[in-house]
């Protein structure tokens, strides 16, 4: 499997009048070709922004990049997302990389009809005429499922149910048929029907296409049923990444371990307690001088206070931020 | 004193607290600016009946706008219902007006999905807690201030926040710490019975299971009585004694949780059950799904029928003439499906 990207401690604050959000702290981790990696974390983990800052999608100021790079692979040959001018990311953007927005309501146009918002990007990016590009454009519509795609190429945003609209937003996205699509929380504002129908139409693609797929979610579920590989991201650190399998058996820090014990399942019948994590994230107004998990974490030990602690290997393709060994019970003993 | 051992509410089973019997609340569709007129009506609720037992809780689902907050509005009669008649206890509520729905008020008591937002910022903790005792303080006993703050000290505990803490404004407190703030509140006047609209769904992960099981463990200690709505079917299996399944306005399957997850009747619940993931990524990749196409049709224009039929993989010519009585099949385990039966009638054949 060849690296499509590869980010390196990509560390980013967002400047503001109360202070300064340390909103990402050394986030490192690749992208395989042709695999799904899934972000998870809690709501303010840095999920979003991750993404969208090597896409240039954040305001800036006040965001600001501190360090870090995002290499890009094409043909082997990688280019650093985060230094490239304005006109070269209007290239990678849709052409590339594709994004799938959360809000598909407020990421779409809500003045021009569905039909043309996809056909743009087709002109624009591979220089279709008007008439080629409306026909993609239909055949696209009705690809991603949306009934009746001939008549629903004139409808406007507003006119399309929830589902429907994230339809759309995919098809926009796979449009010009980027190597790389980003989609974040795609179903997190859907019914849990509708939901696995999105779920279901986004795995066929990708495996029709052989892309490439980021998907942020904060859902552990959806999870388990589309990723090959998961980053973990808590208060803006990479606290794990591991193959799906092997995090689900062995999550190898404790806030992974945490979430997972905190989740009910419909597969469980007991009526015991599900374990909590005590506490709340830390605000992020602070730069990290130590495990970010600290605070709420029962195997916290002395060192937890003095360093952030780095990636640890913890078995093929899995890392952890994490001082304390679980599988083994005691702190680890490197130096 | 309870057996901590049986889950929640298992003794004393049978007593009745709260009972709905075909209930409707109908929202009118308006035309026109000044001269305004009726066009239609929006079936938010459409004709529910069901019963919750004292102690229990009795869970909510359903996909959104299926009616489930209305319902829940319209049992408190914070909404008064368009048909039907709810009682708590031996009271009707429905036939009382506002004066005699006061002195009830206390007993039960709803708490809101966004409610944590919407604290009032200028007042303190203690403040907020203490609001309801204010206001229907005069009916019971002149509180004094002292007893006041006794109490509201004694609830801060009890939801497991620092007593201490009482003269603090709620901005200062996380999302969770809110949520507790506002069941505090809801409890400051020792209701019976509590309408729980999506108390979780706006919490992360982590806290949520710390609010749940605040939920369970006063549950277990005061004896309430709670309807929990949700439309997290994982949340609402763990919590409920038993799950009521709603669509557009209608219930269309009640039982105990564990029947109804281990052994659904109606091809909604199948359906529903079958779209939700699991946090589990071998079950996951061998799971064979029963994907329903479309999406819920508007409540302003119901399908004929049976409002399920639309995307029913069982659906015949008789389903979208007549509606199928809602009723018991099997020994409390109620459904509105044709097909429904005790020989697996309605069962949905794995694809
Ligand atoms: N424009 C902004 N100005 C200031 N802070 C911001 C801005 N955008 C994001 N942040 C902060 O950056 C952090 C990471 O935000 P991000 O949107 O990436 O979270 P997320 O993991 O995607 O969460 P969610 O699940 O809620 O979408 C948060 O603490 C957030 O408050
Ligand atoms: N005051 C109102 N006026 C008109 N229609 C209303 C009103 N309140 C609710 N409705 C409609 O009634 C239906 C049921 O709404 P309700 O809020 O009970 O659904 P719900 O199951 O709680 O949904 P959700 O999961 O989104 O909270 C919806 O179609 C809604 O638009
Ligand atoms: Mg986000
Ligand atoms: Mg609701």
């Amino acid at each position: 499997m060849s690296t499509i990207l590869s980010v390196r401690d990509l560390t980013l604050r967002f400047h503001t009048f109360d202070g300064v959000v340390h909103a990402l702290n050394g986030i490192s981790f690749d992208v395989q070709a042709g695999e799904t990696l899934a972000i998870v974390g809690e709501s303010g983990s840095g999920k979003s922004v991750t993404m969208m800052s090597l896409l240039h999608l954040l305001p800036m100021p006040p965001a600001r990049i501190a360090r870090g790079e995002a290499l890009f692979y094409t043909n082997g040959t990688p280019t650093d997302l985060l230094k490239m001018s304005r006109a070269d990311m209007h290239r990678v953007r849709g052409a590339q990389i594709g994004y799938i927005f959360q809000d598909a309501l407020s990421a779409l146009n809500p003045v021009m009809t569905v039909g043309r918002q996809i056909g743009e990007s087709l002109v624009m990016h591979l220089g279709m005429d008007a008439e080629t590009a409306r026909k993609r454009a239909i055949d696209l519509l009705d690809d991603v499922g949306i009934p009746g795609a001939r008549a629903r190429y004139r409808n406007y945003p507003h006119q399309f149910s929830g589902g429907m609209r994230q339809r759309a937003m995919i098809a926009i996205a796979i449009a010009c048929n980027p190597r790389m699509v980003i989609a974040d929380e795609p179903t997190t504002a859907l019914d849990v029907t509708v939901q696995a129908q999105i779920v279901e139409l986004a795995k066929r693609i990708q495996r029709e296409r052989g892309m490439t797929v980021v998907w942020i979610t904060h859902d552990l579920g959806v999870v388990a049923g589309i990723a090959d590989r998961v980053l973990v991201m808590y208060a803006g650190c990479p606290v794990e990444i591991a193959p799906v399998d092997d995090l689900y058996d062995h999550p190898q820090h404790p806030y992974t371990r945490g979430l997972l014990s905190a989740l009910p399942r419909l597969d469980d019948r007991s009526r015991r307690d599900l374990a909590s994590i005590q506490g709340a994230p830390p605000d992020m107004m602070a730069s990290p001088r130590h495990c970010q998990f600290a605070w709420r974490c029962p195997y916290v030990f002395d060192r937890c206070w003095k360093a952030v602690p780095p990636y640890y290997p913890a078995g093929k393709g899995h890392a952890t931020q994490c001082f304390y060994d679980l599988e083994n019970g005691r702190p680890r003993t490197d130096a | 004193m309870p057996d901590p051992a049986t889950p929640c509410g298992a003794d004393n089973r049978k007593e009745i607290l709260v009972r709905v019997k075909g209930l409707k609340k109908h929202f009118p569709i308006l035309r026109g600016l000044i001269w305004q007129r009726q066009v239609g009506a929006v079936k938010a609720v459409d004709d529910v009946s069901f019963d919750i037992r004292r102690g229990e809780t009795l869970g909510v689902v359903g996909e959104s706008g299926c009616g489930k907050s209305t319902t829940g509005r319209a049992i408190l009669q914070l909404q008064r219902p368009s048909a039907g008649k709810i009682f708590l206890g031996d009271q009707e509520l429905t036939a009382l007006g506002e004066p005699e729905l006061r002195k009830l008020r206390p007993r039960m008591q709803m708490i809101f999905q966004d409610s944590y937002d919407s604290l009032n910022p200028r007042q303190s903790v203690g403040q907020i807690i203490a609001e309801p005792m204010v206001i229907h303080g005069d009916q019971n006993r002149t509180l004094s201030r002292q007893h006041m703050r006794n109490r509201v000290a004694e609830l801060l505990d009890l939801v497991g926040l620092n007593p201490n803490h009482i003269s603090r404004f709620s901005h200062e407190f996380s999302g969770g710490q809110r949520q507790r703030i506002n069941i505090a509140r809801a409890l400051s006047l020792n209701p019976e019975f509590i309408v729980c609209d999506e108390p979780i769904s706006a919490l992360d992960v982590s806290i949520q299971a710390q609010v749940v099981n605040l939920f369970k463990d006063l549950q277990r200690r005061l004896g309430l009585t709670y309807l929990f709505i949700a439309h997290d079917l994982s949340m609402v299996q763990h919590i409920s004694d038993r799950v009521a399944v709603m669509y557009l306005g209608r219930i269309m399957e009640l039982a105990d949780r564990d029947e109804l997850f281990d052994a659904p009747l109606h091809p909604y619940t199948q359906c529903l059950m079958s779209a939700v993931p699991i946090p589990d990524p071998k079950k996951e990749r061998n799971r064979r799904r029963i994907t329903l196409t479309g999406e819920v049709p508007s409540p302003a224009h119901p399908p004929r029928g049976c409002v399920f039929h639309t995307r029913c993989p069982l659906a015949e010519d008789i389903c979208s003439d007549k509606t199928p009585a809602y009723r018991e099949i099997l020994p409390d385990h109620f459904a509105a499906c044709h097909f429904a039966d005790d020989k697996g009638g309605s069962r949905i054949q794995e694809p």
